[in-house]
């Protein structure tokens, strides 16, 4: 059957996994080679995981492990670029909270997958990416396409391996996988150098499992629980901050009952939303840099802030110094690590937010009594409520792009973006509900994350939920060649590009900080967004006033496949409120006049 | 530009907070800055001896721009770990992210700083003009050291001790003109029944 007859003896353990089936003509005892490599224990692990999607591009060192891909159930989505494919697993690992998978060659193909992984680090979102290497005896040669992609992603990923034979790669990976999912989530990293892939060996399928000295703590001390919740009983202004962690931790149910119970305010990171429902009484949504003025008033008065699952990113809590300067923290987090990094922990739990929630709800003496503080909350609603100046004559604002999208599709619906003005407002302005469904490059800021994240999370989502991708014309300059896979494998996305000519964000901070240099910021030579959809068999649609918005957007939703909508929108807008980088998140600016 | 903005007071006429914390992050008596001073100390990590751990340790340091003085890594008792010895001179914050960002590294079994007691120990060695061969000679024998190379122009000696020592010697030898030094960094262990590292059961 095979021209390369290396004839070995059957493996009982691979003979005894696979159900008996009719076309089994391969019997053990006819003398073929059970074709096992290092590729197909490669490929059989992540079977054995679950894997049922991979995002990834062909290429000379991979070819191997393509090639067992060939036989197996497992579907491969080829990206035009292979950064596009760590982000695709990234927005795909955000929404089913199991590891993406990305695939790419040595070399260049590895290099490429760097800002995703970066990204996908940041976000603790849980990645495994597979790169092809040249083969072991070329490597250190400078051979052609080699990279030390070990050494170039170690400081990227959460850990990588290089797998060293074709008898054991199948546990780097699922070593690989397990740890990618377990604890805080991140990326991991296999190097497959060629010969290891193409190998024979008796290796199958491999148990994903974590090393013997990764150790995750599940429930926090009971002493410490104790003391957090006194204080937080105690407390006259409290407030919970929800943070990534709530959602990769599965924690939203516990967050959402313990703030009902004890009327406790939320406010979320970036990354958070979605944790809290957002039309809530007690949700204040967003804080930092740009997020709501009642949001960054609550946590610069607050006496206690409870947070769950955040790092404290600078872009949160501006600078350190006037950062929630009366409260006492309690911090939950599954990383020692975040406990004091950024912001001292008066009362640190470490342990899984879930677990740690409910301890801690166990814990309560009493509830505090938030009336007051809950009232003054509900002032500052309504004295910086998120709000936008609408005129026929103008061009349309993003803000209301954002909102009428909005209205138009289910509560279920998966939103990403690039990063910029467009990001900002796609936060602020549209009413996030659910957890997953709020995927976005947060700690890198990744311009370009965009449209692969919304092929990565159309795979991921159910057939039912819609996803819808809000872009800036910079940003989606840098990944909109990722629209062929959305033609080509037809998915049901659509893609607004809120279009001021500019990377706004850098041409918004020129004219507060720069005295309005706009060196290199404005974009007067963008295509035709539609058009050039189109050119990628992908419906394209431009809104260029008030009208058309309500049905454009209609038209666009309704498309079954992709479709770019081009929005030319008013490009004197800017984002409200703001923190200037640093700054003190009480003193958010309201408008220019402020900065 | 736009300038039309949200409506609500001014940055200046909200209620404010009277506290504050320190660039640290720490909350602070507003009378009283608490900032942490960096100081110097010895951390101790037992790892899996396999390839790269040293890159991923000192990787970690150098991207996190912690102050490192020395770092020395070799074998243990056990031919499966290797004990990499870290002084870095840090405010109490960062030596704390030290212990809890190595204790990240996959291949690491057990981390901690080392109580000012431990047991410390470097080894350097000093080549001087060999102008002077007695008086040479009689400051590495005050310090314990030991000669291992004396020709007509140079003299090489080797001396082991704490750093302190080693800075005293060093200081000794400059008046014969030290023409090159090679220092080890600092090697440790607890001192007496005290475990430099715990090993879980499960590794042993």
């Amino acid at each position: 059957m095979t021209e390369q007859g290396t004839v070995r003896e059957p493996t009982g353990a691979s003979a005894d996994d696979a159900a008996p089936t009719e076309g089994a003509d391969e019997t053990p005892d006819d003398g073929a080679t059970t074709g096992q490599t290092g590729a197909s224990s490669v490929v059989a692990t992540l079977e054995g995981a679950g894997v049922d999607t991979v995002f990834g591009v062909q290429g000379g060192a991979i070819m191997p492990v393509y090639d067992a891909l060939y036989d197996s159930g497992i579907r491969h989505v080829t990206m035009a670029h292979e950064q596009a494919a760590a982000h695709a697993a990234d927005a795909y690992g955000a929404v089913t909270g199991d590891p993406g998978v990305c695939m790419a060659t040595s070399g260049p193909g590895a290099t490429n997958l760097v800002t995703g992984l970066a990204d996908a680090n940041m976000d603790s979102d849980p990645v495994v990416a597979l790169t092809g290497q040249v083969p072991t005896e070329l490597v250190g040669n400078d051979a052609f396409q080699e990279t030390d992609t070990v050494g170039v992603t170690t400081p990227i990923t959460k850990s990588n391996y290089f797998a060293s034979s074709a008898d054991t790669v199948g546990d780097d990976v699922s070593t690989a996988f397990a740890l990618a999912a377990n604890g805080r989530q991140g990326p991991t990293l296999v190097d497959l150098p060629k010969d290891v892939t193409t190998d024979d060996t008796d290796a199958g399928a491999s148990e994903p499992s974590v090393p013997d000295t990764v150790r995750v703590r599940e429930r926090a001390d009971a002493e410490d629980v104790e003391e957090a919740a006194e204080t937080i009983a105690a407390a006259d202004r409290p407030v919970i901050l929800a943070g990534g962690g709530v959602i990769k931790g599965e924690a939203t149910d516990e967050v959402r009952a313990f703030a009902v119970e004890h009327g406790i305010p939320v406010v979320t990171t970036m990354p958070g939303i979605g944790a809290f429902p957002e039309d809530h009484d007690l949700s204040m949504e967003m804080a930092g840099m740009h997020g709501t003025g009642y949001a960054n008033m609550a946590i610069t008065l607050t006496d206690c802030l409870i947070a769950v699952g955040t790092r404290f990113d600078d872009r949160l809590t501006g600078g350190v110094d006037s950062f929630a300067p009366d409260a006492e923290v309690v911090h939950v987090d599954i990383d020692p690590a975040e406990i004091s990094k950024n912001v001292e922990a008066d009362h640190p739990l470490v342990g899984d937010a879930g677990t740690v929630v409910e301890q801690i709800a166990d814990a309560m003496p009493n509830s505090p009594d938030t009336e007051a503080w809950r009232d003054q909350c509900a002032e500052w609603q309504a004295e910086y409520p998120m709000d936008y100046a609408v005129s026929e004559d103008d061009p349309v604002k993003p803000q209301y792009v954002v909102e009428t999208v909005d209205e138009a599709t289910d509560d279920d619906t998966i939103v990403t973006t690039g990063v910029g003005q467009h990001q900002m407002w796609a936060c602020q302005y549209w009413t996030y509900t659910e957890p997953r469904t709020w995927i976005s490059s947060h700690g890198l800021g990744t311009m370009g994350y965009g449209v692969p994240a919304a092929v990565g999370a159309r795979l991921a989502a159910d057939d039912d939920q819609s996803v819808v991708c809000f872009d800036g014309d910079g940003s989606f300059l840098m990944t909109c060649q990722e629209l062929v896979v959305a033609a080509r494998e037809n998915l049901d996305i659509t893609v607004f590009v809120l279009n001021n000519e500019a990377i706004g964000m850098v041409r918004q901070w020129q004219d507060a900080f720069f005295e309005g240099r706009r060196m290199a910021s404005e974009y007067p030579w963008v295509p035709q967004f539609d058009r050039l959809a189109e050119a990628f068999g992908v419906a394209g649609f431009r809104i260029e006033e008030y009208d058309d918005v309500a049905d454009t957007v209609q038209e666009a939703l309704a498309v079954d496949g992709p479709s770019v909508v081009d929005v030319y929108i008013d490009p004197t807008e800017n984002v409200y409120p703001m923190v200037p980088s640093g700054g003190d998140n009480g003193q958010f600016a309201l408008s220019e006049g402020h900065l | 530009m736009s300038g039309q903005g949200l409506p609500g007071p001014a940055p200046e006429d909200r209620e404010r907070p009277t506290g504050r914390r320190n660039s640290q992050g720490i909350r602070i008596d507003p009378e009283a800055e608490a900032e942490h001073p960096p100081r110097r100390t010895v951390i101790s990590a037992l790892v899996e001896h396999e390839p790269g751990v040293l890159a991923r340790v000192s990787g970690l340091f150098s991207r996190r721009q912690f102050n490192i003085e020395s770092l020395t890594v070799a074998d243990t008792q056990n031919d499966d770990w290797a004990r990499i010895t870290v002084v870095v001179e840090e405010p109490d914050p960062g030596i704390d992210q030290i212990e809890k960002q190595l204790a990240k590294v996959v291949p690491v079994i057990h981390v901690r700083e080392l109580e000012d007691d431990a047991l410390t120990r470097e080894l350097v060695v000093v080549k001087v003009d060999a102008d002077k061969p007695h008086e040479v000679q009689a400051i590495t024998d005050m310090y314990g050291g030991r000669t291992l190379d004396a020709g007509p122009r140079t003299i090489t000696v080797e001396l082991t001790g704490d750093e302190q020592k080693i800075d005293d010697a060093i200081d000794a030898y400059r008046q014969f003109n030290i023409r090159e030094i090679a220092r080890t960094g600092q090697t440790a262990l607890a001192r007496g029944e005290t475990k430099t590292a715990v090993v879980p059961d499960y590794l042993k």
